[in-house]
């Protein structure tokens, strides 16, 4: 009987089910444990069997074996510990836990060990001690591993266990010693009192290791020449549990470890398996160096083998100890980096962690090529860690500026897509600092940007670059590179592509518009041109984008006497950071620092220009803009014989208090003095109320108000506004740098 | 490498890491609360992606268990021949061989050894080979479970329990001989 489609299926599978539950209904009969075995299948094919629960329950009961059987297996597969029915067959599995026939005993001690749940464990874990005192040898190799689940499931009875575990290391039969091994390696993983103690047992499990690698052939347990390597595997990882950070223990295992190393053959598997285990070990105790070495150049002897499998783990073991271990490691580089070529992509991801973690001050160019070279064909998923790890190393090791910058540009080429957020700005700021590629530099993205405008990271450096140096490079000359002879109209075309285009990001306009805006002052014949650009957008429907070309356009009309000096040449950025950068803690600080006497638009200039601008901010008028960085008290405004300052106190990793204080110097008071803030939308504002509403004359006494921040989100430019009606009808705007908030 | 390095990179690797649904949660809090050795699950299946056999060593909800089983078939199935016989899915580790046309799926996990445990689907199969003559899937199929009560012989709550083929092999003929003869197993119709 075969079905042809799912449908055809699903109805044999019905009526076959309602044959079975028809069954079940009658009393015993002889095809009770067929049935079963039927709609196990049937389960197995993905149908519900639920209506079979109790047919195991009931068959588990049975005096015939078969139904035993077939029920017990039954209960495996039907009855996890989450169904309530599973504590029916406690008493069945006790009960058979105690029959005459082994094989009864067995159906119960693998079903326990399987499917058995912390209340069942805790109820038979007096008879699995029993087993494992006085049973023969098939039955006590099952008891220690139904153990083993029981300590699992219920951690405390581990103790119950540990004195019938030392004992039965002594046993002959390997299948008990193996059983023992895993069990006390159970109880020692979970209880360090019980690791203190089992400690003593290291001898006799060299003592056993020694057996099985110096005994002659043993055909029942030989596998391609290595004698058990199964129970050899579990011995050594028992010792290596046992030798962590004890040298004694370590000491007494040394001799072992050199020899198992050394004599086990590595042509199959079933060897390596062995020295993988073996190197696992040294790797982890407190070996000798001799030891390490060796175990090292077991590891290097892996890498080179066919078996890509070998070579995989391999890899992961290397990565475990190339912090401790780096020199050892860095023997094998040539081969690690081989295996970026790999096809397994597994492999491939093996391969660049190690790599980026072998990346020196020696080795950077090199590295760096094959880095490269390996982003433009990894795998999508590997992008973004690569790109990562490039920027990193470049930033440890770079051995000039200009490899630097070139490395960068390269990755945001290749993997635009995939770099963090932050290498905008970082990549920009990178770029101000190294005043002498400036020409270079701009050469070189304006020369990307007519080759691709998709890739957002790079187009948006590239505005920036073209907008604050695009005087070089209708300078046509530059001494590092190649100039473009490029025109005004030339350079305002690439722009405004970008400004246009459908591939640009919200924030890539933005930087777009903004340097357009600047070339104003950089170029003499077009800048006609330019106020249309910024005169159209002052309609943009991107309301961002309106706002900056409605500023924009008043800085032509209102403010052209000071349109040179807002949009002069930025200054270099200071930048207050502890070196680490994309993908690890960022703790630079992005305020604009104040300079002592610096004339407004000067400050106004250098928020606009910020590389850190988000969008979010909103621009203010700039007569009035006010803009400081976190210091201890400064004054945020001063007019007309008021005075509001403003002080902080950092209460937490997001949260700060800040302390407004007002004075009125003038010959009459003000009365109705109230202050209002406002703050990005993820900030959390709580302002307290003020001591007072009135400023009394000539600074008789202050007004203060408390404002509560908090910053969970760490928004980038936490900034607050102050309103208030004596200052002249525009806001205070007041910004965090993020190290403070 | 960091462990934020980490983190933040895990989400682009692999979408199926992305923990969407509360099921994918229960999963991994279920995993976190072990020492980081064990083999959790065995899976066997065609290279059509039927199951043919599954045996779970871990507590979980049938819902769960299908829901690992389709996504693990479907991963291992789109490897490539040459490729590794290793790969990282969710926190575990998954092991697995071809044989003829079924495939042999173990997840172990952190601590566990990878070359070991194919040792073990290895034996597992010679198992199968020996007790069935030259074994093929129609024998897994017909006989599930047979394969099912060699598979209990030799590993018990996940680790192996006997070492010696010719030891597992001697008790499963020992057990089939205390079958009632009335209860002998008929072919399972094939679906």
């Amino acid at each position: 009987m075969s079905a042809r489609t799912q449908c055809e299926e699903r109805g044999v599978i019905q009526r076959e089910c309602a044959a079975i539950r028809a069954q079940f209904r009658q009393a015993d009969n002889g095809g009770r444990s067929h049935n079963l075995a039927k709609l196990l299948y049937v389960h197995m094919l993905g149908y519900p069997a639920h209506f079979g629960q109790m047919e195991c329950v009931r068959m588990i009961a049975s005096p015939r074996y078969s139904e035993k059987r077939v029920g017990y297996l039954g209960a495996m597969m039907l009855l996890d510990e989450k169904q309530d029915a599973s504590l029916l067959i406690t008493n069945s599995i006790k009960n058979d836990l105690s029959n005459s026939n082994q094989y009864i005993q067995s159906l119960a001690l693998c079903t326990l060990a399987c499917m058995g749940s912390a209340e069942m464990c805790r109820d038979l874990a007096p008879e699995i001690d029993r087993l494992l005192r006085a049973s023969n040898s098939y039955i006590k190799k099952k008891a220690a591993l139904c153990a083993v689940h029981i300590v699992r499931k219920v951690h405390d009875l581990g103790e119950l266990f540990t004195k019938a575990a030392r004992s039965l290391l002594t046993e002959k039969n390997h299948g008990v010693v193996h059983g023992a091994v895993v069990l006390i390696t159970e109880l020692c993983e979970r209880n360090s009192e019980t690791l203190e103690r089992f400690r003593k047992t290291v001898p006799d499990l060299v003592q056993i290791m020694k057996g099985l690698v110096i005994s002659g052939y043993s055909p029942d347990h030989d596998v391609a020449g290595i004698s058990d390597p199964f129970l050899q595997v579990r011995i050594l990882r028992l010792l290596r549990i046992l030798g962590r950070n004890n040298e004694g223990a370590s000491d007494a295992m040394n001799d072992l470890l050199a020899q198992v190393a050394t004599n086990t053959d590595s042509t199959k598997t079933v060897g390596n398996a062995v020295l993988y285990e073996t190197v696992l070990t040294v790797l982890d105790i407190k070996s000798e160096s001799g030891l390490r070495v060796l175990a090292v150049n077991i590891l290097g002897r892996f890498l080179l083998n066919n078996d890509r499998n070998i070579r995989y783990i391999a890899m992961t073991s290397l990565q475990k100890i190339v912090g401790t271990d780096h020199n050892a490691v860095q023997r094998h580089r040539g081969t690690i980096v081989d295996c970026l070529k790999d096809q397994d992509a597994s492999v491939k991801r093996r391969a660049l962690d190690l790599s980026l973690a072998l990346v020196s001050a020696s080795n950077i160019r090199s590295m760096m090529k094959e880095l490269l070279s390996f982003l433009s064909s990894c795998p999508p998923e590997l992008r973004s860690q690569t790109a990562s790890g490039i920027f990193n190393a470049a930033e440890r090791y770079a051995p000039s500026q200009r490899w630097h910058i070139d490395t960068i540009l390269h990755v945001l080429t290749t993997a635009g897509g995939d770099v963090r957020d932050e290498t905008v700005p970082n990549l920009i700021q990178l770029i101000t600092n190294t005043s002498e590629l400036h020409c270079y530099t701009v050469h070189k993205l304006y020369r990307a940007l007519l080759s691709d405008i998709s890739q957002q990271p790079l187009v948006q450096v590239a505005c920036w670059c073209i907008g604050e140096y695009g005087d070089l490079l209708l300078r046509g000359e530059c001494q590092e590179t190649e100039p473009v002879q490029v025109t005004e109209d030339d350079v305002l075309d690439v722009l405004e592509t970008v400004l246009q285009s459908h591939m640009s990001f919200p924030s890539t306009r933005g930087f777009a518009l903004t340097a357009t805006m600047k070339l104003s002052t950089r170029i003499t014949e077009n800048v006609d041109r330019i106020r249309s650009i910024v005169s159209i957008y002052g309609s943009c429907i991107d309301v961002e984008l309106q706002q900056r070309a409605v500023e924009y356009n008043a800085l032509f009309k209102k403010y052209d006497h000071m349109r040179a000096a807002v949009l002069e040449r930025m200054p270099v950025i200071e930048k207050n950071s502890q070196g680490h950068i994309n993908g690890e803690t960022i703790k630079e600080s992005q305020t604009v620092k104040v300079k002592p006497g610096e004339p407004q638009h000067l400050l106004f200039k250098r928020l606009m220009h910020s590389p850190w601008l988000n969008t979010d901010l909103k621009l203010m008028q700039p007569s009035t803009l006010s803009v400081f960085s976190v210091v201890a008290t400064v004054t945020v405004y001063e007019k007309d014989g008021v005075t509001v300052t403003l002080s902080c106190e950092k209460q937490s990793d997001s949260g700060l208090t800040v302390t407004l204080t007002a004075s009125n110097s003038t010959e009459s008071d003000i009365r109705g003095f109230t202050l209002q803030a406002a703050v990005p939308k993820s900030v959390q504002l709580h302002m307290k109320a003020p001591s007072g509403d009135s400023l009394p004359a000539r600074g008789a006494a202050k007004v203060t108000q408390m404002v509560v921040l908090n910053n969970p989100n760490k928004v980038q430019l936490a900034y607050l506004q102050l309103v208030s009606e004596v200052f002249d009808l525009s806001p205070i705007f007041y910004s965090f740098g993020s190290q403070n908030i | 490498m960091s462990i934020s390095e980490t983190d933040r990179g895990l989400h682009r690797w692999s979408p199926h890491l992305a923990c969407s649904s509360a099921g994918d949660f229960e999963m991994v809090a279920a995993v976190a609360a072990r020492s980081g050795e064990q083999m959790q699950f065995m899976l066997l299946f065609s290279r059509q992606g039927k199951l043919r056999l599954q045996k779970w060593y871990v507590p979980l909800s049938d819902k769960e268990k299908k829901k690992i089983t389709r996504e693990l078939v479907q991963t291992v199935l789109a490897r490539k021949p040459k490729m590794c016989s290793f790969l990282e899915w969710r926190d575990l580790k998954i092991v697995y061989k071809r044989y003829a046309s079924l495939y042999f799926c173990c997840a172990i996990e952190d601590q566990d050894n990878e070359l070991i445990t194919l040792e073990i689907i290895h034996r597992y199969v010679e198992l199968l080979d020996k007790y069935f003559g030259s074994v093929c899937e129609l024998d897994i199929i017909f006989n599930f479970e047979k394969a099912y009560f060699i598979l209990d012989e030799f590993l018990l709550g996940g680790e192996a329990q006997e070492t010696s083929k010719k030891n597992v092999l001697k008790a499963i003929e020992q057990a089939d001989l205390l079958q009632e003869p009335r209860h002998e197993y008929f072919n399972v119709p094939v679906y």
